[in-house]
């Protein structure tokens, strides 16, 4: 028997929806527009790492940076949360200590998910212990692709429930999924089976966030909030490198779901090295002209 | 969850600064007519204004051909094809071709801010669609220049000898791109009279053949308002007679030019159907029929004009058409995010308007965005109406601006009938994710132009032409080539 959600799942037709991402990136956006964008796109931010490599000392330098990303001439506001592995949480927790900024960690056997259902739930109720805010979760995408629509959705309402207070983001792994229209189905039944905020990628596979991608999320929280008046938020992660294309997702938002959505607590960028060239445009509006990379600091 | 219904805000927050594109382009302040080479005033030294319609005031002075100066235009295109480019080899025609395609990219930019001033519409749209059009159709026919022989296998093709091409304020350059890269590649020569409110470009067009040392004669522009239009199609020395523009005038240049043995095509109005079915993807679909009927103000002779919707969808369709509107940027034709510019003329204005008012007295619902318009200039918001009956004026009039007729059906054959029930058949436009049934509808839709889940696609190697009173003929590809050749 189908898996049969409440709410309607339009078909996406894939040239349509690639050629109005296009028409996003025609905007011009320049002077006060590109630099009140930028700080917007900064305070979106869910500054991230995510190595096996990662250490306490790189979390600090990741956590300082979203303190601050940069001197205090350039008024550039603080990112909105910092991500990065279950076992860094607790570092990151004290590492942000008073800042307000929300520590997430991405769980559930991330980023593959191939891992039992109890032990995946148990990384959520680790993370969340350990004092993570914010929870990023993976689907189990072999279970989507196989028609298992109803245990993906079985196992995001167990994470939700696992996660308790904290908010909770379900990663899709949209290059695995391809399709746009099982992009717009998985958004749907995530956003039934409770997910707080729906996210494109990983970060690990190839292609990650893309802009028609993210337009059809957008689209489907659109109509969700249309028709329920539940905001749920969306987030872009994974090879959104720069300014130009920060604003350019910015850009989208505005024109498909409106102002509402232009806020970190309903858009956010997963980026981990967006950041170095919005400061360099930033920078540029109050030094008045480019700077080298090197005057910036790395996270 | 909030008690009031939930509503998307785009008002207000952060919104585009100005991005206005540099109006540092060589304008002129008079434009003088283009015989024989050369940048010739008037004989009776008359000039007309043409208008900024973004702010109604004048941008340059252009020269108000007579009859004397088609008969000059006329003479020296004959010249020119008899001695010059009529023996001329299409390899090297071709050339010229090519040269000219080449300096219009070059100077593409310019081109289309120039476009962007005298026709009104948004920069994003002259620089992106037209301007590229324009090099492209050049590039096209510089191809086929010197491969005629392949395009008719079995007869040899021959030129036909001096063409008279008149075009439309729409879109000026890439009209005659479509009118005179054909007519040279066939080893003819052209006397092209512009619109009247959109010449200017057509004379920068004349100073890019100059530069490409293009004969003299070869192409001659006159310009004025219609009557030089008329003669230009009346004069004896015509051989071949190309117009785009209204069914109405189409109907007269039809009956000047019966039993005068002079080849003619016509390209002339439309209310183009564009049919939403209930599985179509929906949100794909609103953007097409947005793109539709307010690419280039709703100017355009294909534009797809008639929206007719499945009952059981329309609710939903009209809901996200009205969001959709709100987010259309209407104003300023040089900023670079301007969805929508200008209305052409004051009279089209007028003729928007008063059908405008005809469709609200007839009882049909209107709905319009809400933004500001600017001050001065000729301007009109993106509008549609709902509750449209086919005996509605503005359900069989073409109204060539921003506005949308709603109709709904209940079957594909009704659908079909409804979509044929026109004097009009340009072209219409099919939405379903059953690819089956756009070819199944497809081919029972009179139109010269169907596109399947786009719409408003051009090309210069696909063919573009009318049924019924949208005239006859084709332009592009290589049907575009037969208009102007004589097949032995």
């Amino acid at each position: 028997m189908p898996f049969a959600l409440k709410f309607p799942v339009p078909r996406v037709d894939q040239v349509g929806a690639e050629e109005r991402s296009v028409k996003f990136t025609k905007r011009s956006i320049k002077n006060d527009a590109k630099s009140e964008g930028l700080k917007m796109a900064v305070s979106m931010m869910d500054l991230t790492t995510l190595e096996g490599a990662d250490s306490k000392g790189k979390v600090t330098h990741l956590c300082r940076k979203a303190r601050q990303p940069m001197q205090a001439k350039y008024h550039c506001p603080p990112c909105a949360a910092v991500c990065v592995y279950p076992s860094q949480v607790p570092h990151a927790v004290k590492e942000l200590e008073g800042s307000g900024i929300p520590v997430a960690s991405v769980a559930t056997g991330f980023p593959s998910g191939q891992y039992p259902l109890k032990l995946r739930l148990a990384d959520v109720k680790d993370a969340v212990n350990s004092g993570a805010s914010e929870i990023d979760m993976v689907i189990s995408r072999g279970t989507f692709l196989e028609g298992g629509l109803a245990e993906v959705f079985d196992e995001i309402a167990g994470v939700k429930e696992a996660c308790g207070k904290a908010h909770l983001k379900v990663i899709f792994e949209t290059g695995e999924l391809q399709t746009y229209d099982n992009v717009r189905l998985v958004s749907q039944l995530s956003i039934e089976a409770g997910a707080d905020f729906i996210k494109t990628s990983t970060g690990k596979v190839s292609p990650a966030a893309t802009l028609p991608v993210t337009l059809v999320m957008v689209e489907t929280v659109r109509d969700h909030y249309l028709a329920t008046g539940r905001k749920i938020g969306v987030k872009p992660a994974g090879g959104i490198r720069t300014a130009k294309q920060a604003l350019q997702y910015l850009v989208m938002v505005k024109e498909t779901v409106g102002n509402d959505w232009l806020t970190p607590d309903l858009f956010r960028f997963g980026a981990s090295s967006l950041l170095a060239d919005v400061e360099l445009q930033l920078a540029k509006f109050v030094d008045g002209n480019y700077q080298s990379a090197d005057y910036f600091s790395k996270g | 969850m909030s008690q009031a219904k939930p509503k998307l805000k785009f008002e207000g927050g952060w919104d585009y600064a100005p991005a206005p594109e540099s109006t540092r382009v060589p304008l002129k302040s008079k434009y003088e007519l283009f015989i024989n080479g050369r940048f010739v005033a008037p004989k009776n030294g008359r000039y007309f204004r043409s208008v900024n319609p973004a702010t109604g005031k004048q941008l340059a002075r252009i020269a108000k051909a007579e009859t004397v100066d088609v008969n000059a235009a006329v003479r020296s295109a004959r010249r020119a094809y008899e001695k010059i480019w009529g023996p001329m080899p299409g390899s090297e025609r071709g050339k010229y071709l090519f040269r000219i395609a080449r300096i219009i990219q070059e100077k593409a930019r310019e081109l289309a801010i120039l476009e962007s001033m005298d026709g009104g519409k948004p920069i994003k749209e002259s620089r992106d669609v037209d301007l590229p059009l324009v090099a492209a159709h050049f590039f096209y026919y510089a191809g086929w220049a010197d491969k005629l022989g392949y395009a008719f296998p079995g007869k040899s093709p021959d030129s036909v000898g001096v063409a008279g091409q008149v075009i439309p304020w729409n879109f000026p350059l890439l009209m005659a791109a479509w009118k005179i890269a054909p007519a040279l590649a066939c080893g003819n020569t052209v006397v092209l009279k512009p619109a009247e409110t959109t010449s200017v470009t057509a004379m920068h067009l004349a100073e890019i053949f100059d530069e490409a040392g293009l004969p003299p004669g070869v192409v001659n522009i006159v310009t004025g308002a219609g009557e030089i239009g008329a003669s230009v199609v009346g004069h004896p020395g015509v051989d071949k007679v190309a117009f785009t523009g209204s069914t109405e005038v189409g109907k007269r240049i039809a009956a000047a030019v019966a039993g005068s043995g002079k080849k003619l095509t016509l390209e002339l109005g439309g209310k183009a159907a564009n049919i939403v079915l209930e599985d179509a993807p929906m949100e794909q679909a609103v953007e097409g029929v947005i793109n539709g009927i307010y690419f280039n103000q709703g100017h355009v002779c294909c534009a797809g004009s008639r929206l007719l919707l499945q009952e059981s969808i329309h609710d939903e369709f009209v809901k996200r058409l009205e969001r959709r509107i709100e987010t259309l940027r209407v104003g300023d034709p040089l900023d670079k995010n301007t969805d929508i510019g200008a209305i052409n003329s004051k009279q089209q204005l007028a003729r928007i308007t008063k059908l405008i008012g005809a469709g609200i007295d007839e009882g049909a619902r209107f709905h319009t965005s809400s933004g500001d318009l600017p001050d001065e200039g000729f301007w009109c918001r993106p509008s549609f109406f709902t509750g449209v009956s086919a005996s509605h004026r503005i359900a069989r009039e073409e109204i060539f601006g921003p506005v949308l007729s709603v109709m709904t059906f209940r079957t594909p054959a009704e659908a079909v009938t409804r979509a044929n029930d026109t004097c009009y058949g340009l072209s219409a436009g099919i939405w379903t994710d059953k690819g089956s049934r756009i070819f199944k509808i497809a081919d029972q839709i009179k139109a010269g132009v169907i596109w399947g889940n786009t719409f408003n696609k051009f090309d210069p190697t696909s063919p573009f032409g009318g049924f019924k009173e949208s005239g006859f003929g084709r332009e592009g590809g290589v049907q575009g080539l037969l208009p102007y050749v004589r097949l032995g």
